[in-house]
């Protein structure tokens, strides 16, 4: 297992750009569930405004890996993390870091789209800055418009800001969720597979969507999908029962992968 | 901070960079509402404390052995000193509790039967509503219910009219917790048991209700010890008694003590030997009602 | 004697009636029957209460009944029900009034803030306290809660208002202790649970995404309730209050025990008071005239008919404020 994690570091080092373009990075980190490990020891670079995706089979541990670097698992009881989670050099899980600032500098974007379906849209917006005492009107309409936006949804619903965030159709609700992670201007937006309720038309405006947002921000997405991972991500990290068996550049990763598990996969003899 | 869009202007970037509560504050409210909600909590806890504590001090006086063996009579007995009790009040109470749950149990298992085993039954809605509206009734207007029906006719208060305003009280507890029990079992069970070859109510009798067995005896307890602590229905139907019947149809069919009511006659009274009788009866009230509700609890975490 | 019949004869004989269409067709009867049964008790329940009540309703009007404010049971045989209607009502509302927020404190904090175990002993300590019978809470208040509220509220501020401030000793009334505040005091501890189970219980339904969607906003516990889990589960909870308020009007004993019971208006702060069901136990047993005694069961239609209106208020809220859309689509 170790050995696992020295070679997969060994690896991207060849194909990696240079370390400051590092936005994120984990350095051994694992996850227990109580005595379980559910992510073991895995070290992984994000680069700056690049799309990482994570593949693997269901239960591979793509999902707990992506939620250790925002600290949700703060809030699952009997979870627990080890290792490092870097976000800009510096650990989010040192000592005297408070997750919720962390949280606010790394945005997260669910599976279901989470709109609160007792606000309006325009609320569901701003919800992030209420919270840290924003009220000036002409602050809020302008950041609302400019994250509304950023997830190409202003064109849709800027008639109708004060209508209910439930009542949008399903992708609409999942750009409004993109919208209210942003509106924030978080530095890394975790996406947990973020298309897999939505039609495909949705899904289609999402990872367009997602390769605008990336002039501005660094993207980690979980993706269930391999052609969604190929079409979108710039590097794929694959993982399988709680470890990183490889990360490449997308491109090497769907052609040319180091790993024998890795080519199974990806060619669907499991999984 | 990145921005996401080239033409951020300042005020924008500003506001987000000073937010105008401060960390520090956000943290402090949540401590603060920490604090307010837990001292509520503490504050709602702490009454029953009290209660019991009260209830338990002021009556283990007078829970000694006459008063497990001796009926009431009247006042002057505890006035001049005679050995007095509540041993008619206690027997009353198991026999119109028990008379009540054997007439409740099985028409409310019926009904909670009726509304998950045939979800397809045209009466089922209006059967849940009026279901719910008798359980959200108050428990006076089921013992006066009872009054009309079964005193008026019979001429007399009875234990059996007690029995029956108390059934009022269990049925629809029982048929909600039926309804649930049963919702809970899955389909395929069923199926399984009708692919046999086995008619329905086979496999409703022989299946089903013994797989949901947990929470239909969580259901009976729970409406067992709600219908326990009662009094209002029982005084104008089993109406209380100082004595023991002379015979043992007098249980059925004449007046009967019950211990809610007596306790209620005895904490009204004016006599001071009968307030600590009262307290004592109480003990004995909330240890039944406690013991059924703890059965309860332990039979649920056991499942 | 004939050979035993074989194991294939055996198996393929034909069951008993009872094992086919009969069988069944008897169950379902039966079981219907019982429905009928419930549904019959329910129904039975408002027509009986009207039909006793109805000498009452005749003499004195359906809305004359409710709104008349004598009640004499000795002399002119008078009955009008407003007085009790007025007490049920402030006593009820004031009890919730007091015991609503402290009852959502200990749902938010059993469901979101307390540590697995310790929110499994507050549950159960909260649905201990709904099990206590009310006559149990009733000998307490007589005998505890009552005395002592005369000694350190009622008579300090009684006297402190006859001394300096007498225009408002016509409020608060004869302060003795048995009366209006002391039943909604008890009142308010005793449908604190039913409020704080329910609320408890529509917390507890809050969508997990809600929650983490907001977390991943950067909120901090509070916030994540007040913002996400608060608003979501408030049909769940205002139903909670609207029936806990149905619990009080309906709750006999304690406030029968505690209330005073003058059967006049008007009520002031501390001194007694009647509510609707406490004025039936009263009277009921000693009810002689036939007037009397019907009056009595009108009452007990007319808080039918409150409890009724009540009950489907919650019902409806619950639906009507539940949220829609939220979930995928």
């Amino acid at each position: 297992m170790h050995n696992q994690e020295s070679t997969a570091a060994g690896r991207h080092a060849e194909t990696a750009p240079a370390a400051t373009d590092i936005r994120m990075e984990t350095r051994k980190l694992s996850v227990f569930y109580g005595d379980t490990a559910g992510v073991n020891d895995v070290s992984l670079s994000m680069y700056n405004k690049k799309i990482t995706a994570l593949i693997g089979p269901s239960g591979c541990g793509k999902t707990t890996f992506l939620r250790s670097l925002n600290r949700m698992h703060d809030l699952t009881r009997g979870a627990r993390v080890t290792g490092q989670a870097l976000l800009d050099g510096s650990d989010i899980y040192a000592p005297k870091v408070d997750p919720v600032t962390v949280r606010r500098r790394v945005g997260m974007v669910f599976q279901k789209p989470t709109p609160f379906p007792t606000m309006s849209i325009y609320d569901n917006v701003v919800a992030g800055l209420k919270l840290v005492g924003i009220r000036n009107r002409a602050v809020l309409d302008e950041v609302a418009e400019k994250a509304l936006r950023g997830a190409a949804l202003w064109d849709e619903v800027k008639d109708r800001l004060k209508a209910p965030g439930g009542g949008i159709s399903g992708g609409q609700q999942q750009r409004l969720s993109i919208a209210r992670a942003l509106a924030v201007e978080p530095e890394v937006l975790l996406m947990d597979e973020p298309t897999s309720s939505l039609d495909p038309q949705s899904t289609i405006r999402i990872e367009e969507l997602m390769s605008e947002l990336k002039k501005q921000v660094t993207i980690v997405i979980v993706t269930h999908n391999m052609q969604q991972a190929s079409r979108i991500s710039d590097y794929t990290a694959f993982f399988y029962v709680g470890d990183l068996v490889e990360f490449n550049p997308t491109a090497k990763m769907f052609t040319n992968p180091n790993q024998k598990r890795t080519e199974e996969y990806i060619t669907g003899r499991f999984g | 901070m990145t921005a996401f869009n080239g033409n951020t202007t300042k005020t924008g970037s500003a506001a987000l960079a000073t937010p105008v509560l401060s960390l520090g504050r956000r943290y402090w409210r949540d401590r603060l509402m920490l604090g307010l909600l837990a001292s509520s909590t503490i504050l709602v806890l702490v009454p029953l404390f009290i209660v019991i504590a009260y209830v338990v001090v002021q009556g283990i006086g007078a829970l000694n052995w006459d008063f497990f063996t001796q009926e009431l009579g009247s006042p002057t007995r505890a006035h001049t000193g005679q050995p007095t009790g509540l041993v008619h009040t206690i027997i009353g109470t198991l026999v119109v509790d028990s008379m009540a749950l054997i007439i409740a149990v099985p028409l409310g298992i019926g009904a909670g039967v009726m509304l998950a085993e045939y979800p397809d039954h045209r009466l089922n809605p209006l059967l849940r509503l009026l279901n719910d509206t008798l359980n959200g009734m108050p428990a006076i207007l089921k013992g006066m219910l009872a009054f009309a029906l079964i005193v008026k006719p019979m001429g007399t208060f009875s234990g059996l009219a007690g029995a029956v305003a108390l059934t009022f009280v269990m049925l629809p507890i029982i048929a909600r917790a039926t309804e649930s029990a049963l919702d809970i079992i899955p389909w395929s069970i069923r199926e399984a048991g009708l692919a046999l070859g086995l008619p329905r109510w086979r496999v409703i009798l022989s299946t089903i209700i013994p797989a949901a067995k947990v929470g239909l005896v969580t259901g009976i307890l729970i409406a067992f010890a709600r219908a326990a602590g009662e009094a209002a229905p029982l005084l104008f139907t089993s109406f209380g008694n100082n004595y023991l019947p002379s015979r043992w149809t007098g249980w059925l069919f004449g007046p009967v003590d019950t211990l809610p009511q007596r306790l209620y006659s005895l904490a009204i009274s004016p006599y001071k030997q009968w307030h600590e009788m009262g307290w004592a009866a109480g003990i004995v009230l909330l240890v039944m009602v406690i013991l059924l509700f703890i059965t309860a609890r332990v039979t649920v975490r056991r499942a | 004697m004939a050979a035993a019949p074989s194991t294939y004869e055996l198996v393929r004989r034909t069951p008993p009636l009872l094992y086919r269409w009969l069988g069944d067709r008897i169950f379902a009867v039966l079981v219907t029957l019982f429905g009928l049964t419930v549904m019959g008790l329910a129904i039975s329940l408002a027509v009986v209460l009207f039909w006793e009540g109805s000498e009452a309703i005749k003499t004195f009007g359906f809305w004359g009944f409710l709104i008349g404010t004598t009640w004499d049971p000795a002399l002119t045989l008078t009955f009008g029900t407003f007085p009790f209607l007025i007490g049920t009502v402030v006593t009820s509302v004031a009890a919730l009034a007091l015991s609503f927020f402290p009852a959502l404190a200990v749902a938010i904090f059993s469901a979101e803030y307390a540590p697995r175990w310790l929110s499994h002993i507050i549950d159960a300590l909260v649905d201990l306290i709904a099990a206590v019978p009310s006559v149990v809470v009733g000998i307490w208040g007589i005998f505890v809660l009552a005395p002592w509220l005369r000694d350190h509220f009622y008579l300090p501020l009684y006297m402190w208002a006859a001394e300096s401030r007498p225009e408002l000793l016509p409020i608060i009334g004869s302060p003795m202790g048995y009366g209006m505040t002391t039943a909604v005091i008890v009142l308010a501890l005793m449908i604190v649970p039913f409020t704080a189970a329910l609320s408890r219980d529509a917390i507890r339904l809050v969508p997990k995404a809600q929650r983490e969607a907001c977390w991943a906003l950067g909120a901090t516990r509070w916030e994540v309730i007040r913002m996400a889990v608060l608003p979501y589960a408030r049909s769940g909870i205002v139903a909670g209050a609207i029936l806990s308020f149905g619990r009080a009007i309906g709750e006999t004993m304690a406030v029968a025990m505690l209330i005073g019971n003058k059967n006049t208006l008007p009520f002031d702060l501390f001194g007694p008071a009647a509510t609707m069901p406490s004025v039936i136990i009263n009277e009921f047993r000693e009810a002689v005239e036939n007037l009397h005694l019907s009056s009595l069961m009108a009452i007990g239609f007319y808080l039918f008919l409150i409890s009724l209106i009540v009950n489907l208020l919650a019902a409806y809220i619950q639906r009507k404020m539940m949220v829609a859309g939220g979930r995928s689509a």
